[in-house]
């Protein structure tokens, strides 16, 4: 099932890449498939910016903007209800969405 | 080591559910160390269901956790597989329940209760954590390897290269889904691509839904009553026939924008055309509204204010439902959230005074 086309941040700088297959090991969606010593992207448009990739990637060849994707924070923001922030944060106890 | 029975009195009421084995003098070849561990079998009883079925309802799961630290299943010793856990007693049930006829280790990590996939966006299933759970249970003195298998959602939380550096242990992602575990095993540590795919179907929507639609229904009830109220109010006060010829086909109109929203859309998904979510819960919203005057057509007949705020309002009000689905799928990303909501929040502010002012003009036909 796909999400919304072109709207993904992923960026991959294959010259970067040590070949060490992390971001192949974690992603969900398959995004990243390894061929030979490096990496390849696959699809953008099937990533969720969960960030799991950019995390493990040592050599910081991958960057994605992460964030909580709930509509519900989303728009509590907007109107400077509350931080960007899940509202299920570790600080507050009133427990909303999640 | 020191292997310890768990008096109901230590831990929280939740882990006396889980049916604990107490080892004595287990030789295990580990080093010496006075950590505790806790022995756990590999079995649900009756009370793990019924947690298992009351997470997916409510607010229970806002208080189902277990003690960080230190757990084993089976014998496990210096050379059985390390797994890591979050503290939600749920993810823990169903990693253990996994392990059936496996000696392991299971190193529970505090993410306050919160699942993998959720504490590890969150960071609390992270780096941090591991590295600080890894010293405190002192899991170098309990196995000779370095080797640590964590579950694929947990690398949005842990970076692999820091863990290494940081505790000398070395990260193996597991497969994403517990059941995998037993082959995962088999093929070396190897998961295939079918275990490392997250998948989002049927099942996985339908679970998710009560915790979309019994929050949808709560915070409508107040608002659908008080509908129901100026619906019957006369210059005699508050006549209750009225209520039932004014006000229920309202509300009857607006429950099945919430259903469409809340249920039908996320159950439908993939079945629904188009990608946004807004639009797939406002196109649902249009069936469910011809839905209802098909079935109850005669009730709409010459009521024109009705008919008109069943098309404006009730689509926008299933297409906001549907979005705030978003923040429960593994198929979405923020950037599409933000981009759908730029659009669509200007539209459901209009549409709701719209409506807002289409009821009123109902209620004063009705007069």
């Amino acid at each position: 099932m796909k999400y919304l086309k072109n709207v993904a941040t992923l960026q991959y700088k294959s010259e970067w890449c040590i070949g060490c297959g992390r971001c192949e090991e974690v992603c969900p969606h398959r995004v990243f498939r390894m061929e030979g010593t490096k990496a390849i992207l696959i699809d953008r448009d099937r990533c969720m910016e969960c960030y799991a990739c950019a995390r493990n990637c040592a050599v910081h060849a991958i960057e994605v903007r992460s964030g909580v994707g709930c509509a519900a924070a989303i728009i509590k923001s907007r109107f400077g209800i509350e931080s960007k922030e899940c509202s299920c944060s570790i600080e507050n106890t009133n427990r909303g969405c999640c | 080591m020191k292997f310890y029975k768990i008096n109901k009195g230590l831990y929280e009421p939740h882990v006396a559910s889980m049916k604990i084995i107490h080892q004595n003098n287990a030789r295990c070849g580990c080093r010496e160390t006075n950590k505790d561990v806790v022995f756990v079998s590999t079995k649900w009883n009756i009370g793990d269901y019924i947690g298992a079925i009351r997470c997916r309802l409510g607010r229970f799961r806002d208080s189902y956790s277990i003690q960080p630290g230190l757990y084993a299943v089976g014998i496990p010793d210096s050379k059985s597989d390390v797994f890591i856990s979050a503290n939600y007693k749920l993810s823990f049930n169903i990693l253990r329940k996994s392990l059936a006829g496996i000696n392991a280790w299971i190193l529970v990590l505090d993410t306050k209760g919160v699942n993998v996939w959720c504490a590890a966006g969150k960071g609390t299933f992270g780096t941090e954590e591991l590295t600080k759970r890894i010293k405190s249970c002192e899991l170098e003195k309990i196995v000779t390897h370095r080797r640590i298998i964590v579950p694929q959602f947990g690398a949005v939380g842990v970076s692999a290269h820091e863990v290494a550096m940081r505790s000398g242990f070395r990260v193996v992602y597991g497969p994403l889904r517990a059941k995998d575990i037993r082959e995962y095993l088999k093929r070396d540590y190897k998961a295939t691509e079918e275990m490392r795919t997250v998948r989002f179907g049927f099942t996985d929507r339908l679970i998710l839904v009560p915790m979309e639609l019994i929050p949808a229904i709560k915070k409508s009830f107040f608002p659908l009553v008080l509908i129901l109220a100026l619906s019957g109010l006369t210059s005699e006060g508050i006549l209750f026939a009225k209520i039932a010829q004014v006000g229920i086909p309202v509300v009857v109109m607006l429950c099945a924008g919430i259903f469409s929203g809340a249920a039908i859309t996320p159950m439908l998904l993939p079945f629904i055309p188009l990608r946004s979510f807004a639009l797939k819960g406002y196109f649902s919203g249009l069936i469910a509204v011809l839905v209802v005057y098909t079935v109850w057509g005669s009730f709409f007949l010459g009521k024109t204010f009705l008919v008109l705020f069943s098309f404006v309002g009730v689509p926008a009000f299933s297409s906001y439902l549907a979005l705030q689905f978003t923040g429960s799928t593994t198929i979405t990303n923020m950037s599409g959230v933000e981009k759908e909501i730029k659009i669509s929040l200007p539209f459901f502010f209009i549409s709701a005074v719209i409506a807002a002012g289409l009821f009123a003009g109902h209620l004063f036909m009705e007069w």
